[in-house]
């Protein structure tokens, strides 16, 4: 409920997906609060928005569908942070649909205009799962002390190309972006909720923006 | 780079950590939740969690500790044991657990795997597979077969799958991850099964990870050079405290292994 919401409070958009507790528990280890909601307003009403997700999606998008958070989302406009699949919905579509029609695109929150395709892994295994370097990071606020070289969590197999929305890069097989941003929103392709002490950086990054 | 991840692995019975020698005999370790703290902390990439009697039992995990668990720790983690149906496995997966592993439920139910992976995705399904080298097989030339109910040993018993057509077998139907135990090797340290692991690599194309028999930092150098497997799994080497994380990865890093330092 709105009226529950204090000021400086963070929420954990409830996509349905499986992973809100494990990112609940990183914020709380740094002695932030966040309240995990699928409520529109207090989602609006919050100062911070972090957006995670597991899985595939097709199915993620169908839920924040069904919930009703699709124009919600789009129109945010405090600071936004996507985790992995959150990251991936944040961008104009993906081709993961689902193993029955490769084929299919996947319309996203389209906040950040890009696309996100299979992981051009050049024969390496998939899914790229474990920790992973990065190679390029650029001047963002939530990537303050962050070098190129440090380790992070990935498992995924779909990834944004290098755009001009690329904050981070990490190369497997090809070169990927490990986080993108546009405006309020920034997405890491990466779990920053099981990277150590490297990813509760970003996350208090950002909490503290 | 991707680095090889290094795993302690829990075996849990009754909320406490307990280890055997070629699963038998299981002696109490220590508390679930110190000792996972301690080895992130320590520098672990990730941890796996077995409750060893879930499966023969016909219970499900105590899932209790998994959320205590999730609370503490900054890396990945899966959890295994008696993981029997999707609902069994979204309990754990939103309790904070980043993976699930199922073994003898695959071998009785192996349409489990496809309906876990269309579910919660490929990246969470790991399928663990118990294997033994049955010496007088295959008309005494030997043959590694797979084993189901392996944390009882009044139930254990050989299924008709051999180790490399169960690997081809659950990769078609979408397992994320393979973690193979040489049952052969568990816990009697004397180095990880390097035939069975690069003959499985061979016909593995997701991560494949190594268990059983790691005694000594050269075992954990030989598993990744010579059979390229994504990680290794360990327990009595950590909880015993013969090998020390740090001097770990510092020596696989000294000899061109990608690894996280701690």
């Amino acid at each position: 409920m709105a009226n529950t919401v204090s000021q400086n409070s963070n929420v954990i958009v409830d996509t349905g997906c499986a992973n809100l507790s494990s990112v609940k528990f990183a914020v709380e280890r740094l002695g932030f609060k966040a309240l995990i909601t699928d409520d529109l307003e207090t989602i609006k009403g919050a100062d911070k928005v972090i957006l995670p997700g597991v899985g595939n999606a097709k199915h993620a998008m169908a839920n924040i569908v069904k919930k009703d958070l699709v124009v919600t989302l789009q129109q945010l406009e405090q600071p936004v942070l996507g985790f992995c699949l959150g990251m991936q919905l944040m961008a104009q579509s993906s081709s993961e649909s689902s193993l029955s029609d490769q084929n299919e695109i996947i319309n996203c929150l389209n906040v950040i205009p890009t696309e996100v395709l299979p992981l051009e892994a050049d024969g390496l295994r998939l899914p790229h799962m474990g920790w992973n370097t990065l190679t390029t990071v650029t001047d963002h606020p939530v990537f303050a002390g962050i070098e190129p070289g440090e380790y992070f969590y990935f498992v995924h197999s779909f990834a944004a190309p290098v755009s001009e929305y690329t904050v981070a890069s990490c190369q497997y097989g090809s070169d990927f972006s490990a986080a993108i941003a546009h405006n309020n929103f920034i997405g890491c392709q990466f779990h920053p909720e099981r990277s150590g002490s490297a990813g509760s950086k970003i996350i208090k990054n950002f909490l503290e923006l | 780079m991707l680095a090889k991840r290094i795993i302690p692995c829990l075996d849990v019975r009754d909320g406490k950590v307990v280890k055997g020698v070629k699963f038998r005999n299981h002696e109490i370790i220590g508390d679930i939740v110190p000792l996972a703290e301690k080895y992130a902390q320590a520098g672990a990439d990730e941890l796996v969690f077995y409750d060893i009697t879930a499966s023969s039992d016909g219970r499900v995990v105590d899932k209790s500790w998994v959320s205590r668990i999730a609370e503490v720790i900054d890396i990945p983690f899966c959890v295994a044991g008696g993981i029997k149906t999707e609902a069994d496995a979204r309990q754990i997966l939103m309790m904070g657990a980043d993976k699930i592993s199922i073994n003898s439920p695959a071998l009785q139910d192996p349409e489990l795997i496809a309906r876990l992976a269309d579910h919660f995705g490929q990246q969470c399904v790991v399928v663990g597979i118990d294997s033994y080298f049955n010496s007088e097989a295959n008309g005494g030339a030997g043959e590694y077969q797979v084993y189901q109910f392996t944390g009882d040993e009044t139930r254990t018993q050989k299924t008709t799958w051999t180790t490399f057509d169960w690997i081809e077998k659950v990769q078609s139907l979408g397992a994320g991850e393979i973690v193979l135990n040489c049952m052969n090797q568990d816990g009697v340290r004397q180095g990880y099964d390097l035939a069975q692991l690069s003959q499985a690599r061979a016909v593995c194309q997701v991560p494949l990870i190594a268990s059983g028999g790691a005694g000594v930092i050269e075992h954990f150098t030989e598993v990744f050079k010579q059979a390229d497997v994504d990680g290794a799994l360990a327990a009595s080497v950590f909880h015993k405290g013969v090998i020390a994380m740090d001097q770990l990865k510092q020596s696989l890093r000294d000899q061109n292994i990608e690894i996280r330092p701690c």
